[in-house]
């Protein structure tokens, strides 16, 4: 019993020290940021802690759905979108610092498999349409989902493709799809398929050409424009260091 | 316009009603069993029944995916049936909406059966009435409003299914393209106008329902319905 007591004390003793502590550190950096940038974003946060010692909480989505949440009141302070459209929109409704958007990424797309020698020939695999599922994002509300629909479209596959498609919510769930092999292949970020251990699938990079480059842009938040460690965060993802880590991850940096 | 309105509408629907049928077949005698049975199994039997009310849609998304995919248990045994992979199908959401709505029926049903006298049993059985002539004609008018409550919480509460949906609906119109997916399509698309069609549209039809029910339930009770 005794033993059992100090046990309680020695909680609740732990217990006030870790809220004391967390009212007298400043509240972290709040970011919300693009579904397919998760894996990346992780090491960078890893780096930034690591670096500077604040520390970062990341909320990951669909760039539809952190827009809608922004647009609403959501309390981040920076954004970090799939794509240039949003992050604009927001600067000129007021709910961004005008001035500090910037694309700090460029989004590669890529036909995968977790099955090896899915496909030789893309093109023709996609129109012999010998596959039940092919997963794409969501075009109306994810970027990868709306560069998808351009390489489909291009090909002119995407009107005969349609009774095939099924559409993640992010790029994140059409992943998800795709690696429990439901749908037999996807267009996803090729970030993810490098992140994905069992990397030994078929995978095509959709050349550049085929799609609108997917400029992933950040944007200060109103709510971060007083906070300094907002704008070091976004310094920091113009830095050598993120850069390269980027470009690991399967990004191109932007020009 | 109008078509894409009443598309996710009329599917919804379709989903909530067959779920709610499958149920009063499926769930009655497991309901019948854990009001009446003493066997040592009761209670793991009423817990699993009970799981799908307190998992996360994203824990019944996430194994369903799992367990109906190519490489899941299920998944292998319905291509060996000839019946496709159900993922992506309407087929698959009626599937998972049984599974997440299955306490939406047999708890009321349970204490419904729980508060039936079992003299009355009695009595009809020295009448000779059959097991299931006893449960036709006894059991199930007296256990009316549990019946009622049943079908209309596990009917609303399939309209309401949102996350087990969209983890392995694979969103597409027509199929399973369901209205609370629709609406967070328009959210997410920035199309407030359409997401208030809809959305509206639901938080009426989700107050007349329950007035409806509570309204109903109320004349049971106090013996005007007979």
């Amino acid at each position: 019993m005794f033993t059992f007591n100090r046990l309680i004390s020695r909680f609740i003793a732990a217990a006030l020290l870790f809220f004391m502590a967390s009212l007298a550190g400043a509240e972290p950096l709040r970011i919300a940021v693009a579904a397919n940038f998760t894996d990346t974003t992780r090491d960078l946060i890893a780096l930034f802690e690591e670096t500077t010692g604040h520390s970062v909480a990341a909320s990951y989505g669909s760039t539809g759905k952190l827009f809608a949440q922004i647009e609403n009141g959501a309390p981040f302070d920076v954004f970090q979108a799939a794509d240039s459209a949003r992050p604009e929109m927001l600067e000129n409704s007021g709910s961004a610092v005008s001035g500090s958007r910037f694309t700090y990424a460029r989004g590669k797309l890529a036909l995968w498999s977790p099955e090896t020698n899915v496909f030789s020939d893309p093109a023709s695999w996609l129109a012999s349409a010998d596959f039940k599922r092919l997963a794409i994002a969501n075009p109306k509300t994810a970027p990868y989902g709306l560069a998808a629909q351009q390489v489909l479209k291009n090909l002119s596959l995407w009107d005969a493709l349609q009774p095939r498609l099924v559409r993640g919510d992010s790029i994140a769930q059409t992943f998800q799809f795709v690696a429990t092999s439901n749908a037999q292949a996807g267009f996803v970020a090729l970030s993810q398929v490098n992140a994905w251990q069992n990397s030994n699938g078929t995978l095509w990079v959709v050349p550049q050409q085929m799609y609108a480059p997917i400029d992933q842009q950040a944007v200060l938040l109103s709510h971060g424009k007083d906070k300094p460690v907002a704008r070091q965060w976004l310094d920091f993802l113009r830095s050598p260091q993120a850069l390269n880590l980027m470009k690991d991850d399967g990004y191109d940096i932007a020009d | 316009m109008m078509e894409t309105y009443w598309e996710p509408v009329w599917l919804t629907l379709k989903l909530a009603t067959m779920t709610t049928l499958i149920l009063a077949v499926v769930g009655t005698p497991i309901a019948w069993w854990l009001a009446r049975s003493q066997h040592w199994l009761r209670q793991p039997i009423a817990a699993v029944v009970a799981l799908p009310l307190v998992l996360p849609p994203t824990v019944l998304g996430f194994y369903l995916l799992l367990l109906l995919g190519p490489k899941g248990v299920v998944g292998q045994l319905t291509e060996q049936l000839g019946l496709g992979l159900l993922p992506f199908t309407f087929e698959g959401l009626v599937v998972a909406s049984v599974i997440s709505s299955l306490p939406f029926t047999v708890q009321p049903l349970q204490n419904a059966f729980i508060g039936i006298n079992n003299q009355l049993l009695e009595v009809a059985a020295t009448l000779r009435a059959s097991p299931m002539d006893r449960f036709i004609t006894v059991v199930i008018p007296l256990a009316r409003p549990g019946f009622l409550t049943a079908a209309v919480l596990t009917f609303a509460h399939t309209i309401g299914e949102f996350g087990v949906i969209l983890m392995i609906g694979g969103n597409i119109p027509g199929e399973t393209k369901v209205l609370s997916v629709a609406i967070y399509d328009h959210v997410e698309a920035i199309e407030y106008t359409q997401a208030h069609w809809l959305a509206g549209g639901m938080v009426v039809f989700s107050f007349v329902v329950l007035v409806a029910l509570y309204s109903l339930n109320g004349r049971v009770h106090s013996g005007m319905m007979k």
